[in-house]
């Protein structure tokens, strides 16, 4: 395994992320992860542009990037190429959750059924960050963004995240993951695993954004494993569409983790709307139902 | 030899000889026979590539711009409604530089939906940073195939190409060509040599970002190389005729435009009916020729104005329309001809399929002589 301190850094420092910036440490980890025999495909989004812009680049593994939508299917031309020249770099792309549930959906079912020898990383922020915190298949049933902001009568985002790891899992994907920058170690191991298994893989990776969520910049690992605590978050494998392993949680109040941020104020502020909380609560439980992260009180260390 | 042959499968055949390695391509209706012919060839081990079966056009020319810059000769054919769906992906190829070859069987854009030929689809890509090369019949459409892909990959231009044939009236027609033999094609074109590549052993980022203190070079640097192609494919051109004969060093070529009068102008298979009506009209006594536009970008504006050189009148037929401001083509020529005293009339003409015969030609020459054009040419007026 790659070690997560120290050892080599693929992924330079210098970038203009934001301070805080839970994508970069996500394309950091990627890095130590996959090593130099790596070809990356990005697609459009914060952090193709915080980390390329023209003449600078953060990348120290050849990087492509195309348009918003394509990354899956110029992987899926890079796989192939590579295939013809007995060439042994693996293949990875990389995009916000707006590209890979949203625009790039189409790109990403062929890439999946076609059996590309891919892994796909999708970085989940939970919104268009890049263009101005704009909603997204990914942003959660709730959250103020602004293109589904909190008013006088709207809760914020009226529907839950769209299932994408179900989605690649039923496309026949030999391995699906979700991970949590968090949780660096599990991460790595997961990407490790992902770029070893023949076909295409999906690792959904929780990289909260501390701009676009609203929380202080030294709070973005404590918003990440919150999410997991909460279990708004689940961290599990998929493998030939079985989930094999979800990470368990004594679980806290999803309260907790919403408080903490602006684009939840509005639950709380100017009154409690302890009727959408309880909803998000429904999530959370949902979630501990169908994962089974839930651990029971006598497993507990509490 | 020659070999009687669908244009369409003329076409595979010499793509075979190009030896692409990556070929990506969608059956969006309508697709031709080109990229059926090739999955079987690939199925029968005839040649030596991957065939990716994408599920849109807009995937197949990311495919292809992926396999490119990952070091590989690419091949895509599309048409029509599938080259608008690569609208996008048209523009970020050639900003990337990548040396696609793509052929288009030309046809119409909808509303209303239409399958049949004019030169709408292409044409509306003209600002991309395309090279489109226009051929007049299905062995002009094998040869520009060779030398396109010889133009794009010259490492003082590396842009992305389309080769450019009528939908049905070449592509689906049976007429002899002249195929090269492997060895002959691999004479004249040499292996895949990428200027760079994505590659671990030389970390390289394509496709960054631009801010206002260098998109505006990057842009630049394209149309330079849009310029330095028209020499590029004169050489690629000549060469091409002293191997196999049949010579392809001009951008433009005329028809019996010795001491024309009027000169009518065309791109593609319309210029077979033109010749012919031209040589009635000659034997007529009638001064008219033709020039015809083999590459439309790069614009070959100074060989156009060179050509005309003599002529009092020149007939544009446009098989597209720049709606609101007439076609595209008869624009350019216009521009071309700016102050050289020419008289310069466009005729939309032949969209969606309409049938052109010789007769129209004359019609049309009529028209120009009475100082009536900038027009559609053909309309049925009892159903407007």
């Amino acid at each position: 395994m790659a070690e997560v301190e120290g050892g080599c850094e693929l992924f330079s420092a210098g970038h203009r992320a934001c301070g805080g910036c839970g994508p970069a440490l996500a394309a950091r980890l990627l890095l130590k992860a996959t090593g130099k025999n790596v070809i990356i495909a990005a697609a459009t989004g914060c952090m193709e542009v915080f980390s390329t812009p023209y003449p600078e680049t953060a990348w120290g593994v050849p990087w492509i990037h195309s348009l918003f939508e394509n990354p899956a299917a110029v992987a899926s031309g890079i796989e192939a190429s590579l295939k013809r020249q007995g060439r042994t770099e693996k293949v990875v792309c990389i995009g916000g959750d707006g590209s890979t549930l949203d625009i790039g959906v189409l790109c990403i079912s062929g890439a999946f059924e076609r059996g590309h020898d891919i892994t796909y990383i999708c970085y989940d922020n939970e919104a268009y960050m890049n263009t101005g915190i704009q909603r997204s298949g990914a942003t959660p049933y709730g959250a103020s963004t602004t293109t589904s902001p909190a008013g006088s009568c709207s809760l914020g985002n009226p529907r839950p995240k769209k299932d994408m790891p179900a989605i690649l899992a039923a496309h026949g994907a030999p391995y699906v993951a979700t991970a949590s920058i968090a949780y660096p170690n599990d991460f790595v191991q997961k990407v490790e695993r992902a770029i070893n298994t023949p076909g295409p893989c999906y690792i959904q990776v929780h990289t909260p954004c501390c701009t676009g969520w609203g929380f202080e910049s030294g709070e973005t690992l404590n918003m990440a494993k919150l999410a997991i605590e909460t279990g708004l978050w689940v961290n599990y494998e998929m493998v030939d569409g079985r989930v094999e392993k979800a990470k368990k949680v004594s679980r806290k109040p999803v309260e907790e983790y919403l408080q903490k941020q602006k684009r939840f104020r509005h639950l709380f502020k100017p009154a409690r709307r302890d009727d959408v909380i309880a909803q998000i609560q429904g999530i959370a439980d949902a979630n501990a139902e169908r994962f089974g992260i839930d651990i029971k009180r006598k497993e507990s260390s509490e | 030899m020659l070999e009687f042959m669908e244009g369409s499968h003329a076409v595979a055949e010499i793509v075979k000889r190009c030896r692409p390695q990556v070929i990506a391509a969608y059956p969006i209706t309508p697709q031709t026979h080109i990229v059926e012919d090739l999955a079987q060839m690939v199925a029968n081990c005839e040649i030596d590539a991957e065939y990716i079966t994408v599920e849109s056009e807009f995937s197949a020319l990311s495919a292809c711009l992926g396999a490119s810059a990952a070091g590989s000769r690419v091949y895509s054919a599309t048409t029509s409604q599938g080259l608008a769906l690569m609208f996008e992906v048209c523009f970020n190829a050639a900003g990337m530089r990548q040396p696609i070859v793509m052929t288009i069987a030309n046809r119409s854009l909808g509303a209303p939906l239409s399958i049949w030929n004019d030169q709408q689809d292409s044409i509306s890509l003209r600002d991309s940073g395309w090279l489109q090369f226009y051929a007049e019949d299905n062995q002009e459409t094998a040869d520009l195939h060779m030398i396109a892909y010889k133009v794009c990959e010259d490492h003082d231009i590396l842009l992305p190409a389309f080769v450019c044939f009528d939908g049905f009236i070449l592509t689906h027609t049976f007429e002899p060509v002249a195929l090269p033999t492997q060895e002959e094609v691999d004479a004249y074109l040499p292996a895949f040599n990428p200027y760079q590549r994505l590659d671990a052993e030389n970390p390289l980022s394509f496709g960054m970002y631009a801010t206002p203190e260098y998109y505006m070079e990057f842009r630049y640097e394209v149309d330079q190389a849009m310029q330095r192609a028209k020499q590029a494919f004169v050489k690629a051109g000549r060469e091409f005729g002293e191997q196999f004969g049949r010579d392809y060093s001009a951008l433009v070529e005329g028809y019996r435009l010795e001491n024309a009068d009027i000169a009518l102008v065309a791109m593609g298979s319309i210029c077979g009916t033109v010749k012919d009506a031209i040589d009635e009209m000659r034997e007529n006594g009638r001064k008219v020729g033709l020039l015809k536009i083999r590459a439309y970008r790069p614009f070959p504006a100074r060989e156009i104005a060179d050509a005309l050189k003599g002529v009092s009148t020149v007939a544009v037929l446009d098989k597209n329309i720049s709606l609101g401001n007439g076609g595209a083509v008869g624009t350019e020529v216009k521009s071309a001809l700016y102050g050289s005293g020419i008289s310069v009339y466009d005729y939309i003409i032949a969209l969606g399929g309409r049938d052109v015969r010789k007769k129209d030609i004359a019609a049309v020459v009529d028209l120009a002589e009475k100082g009536k054009g900038d027009m559609f040419y053909g309309l049925r007026t009892e159903v407007l």
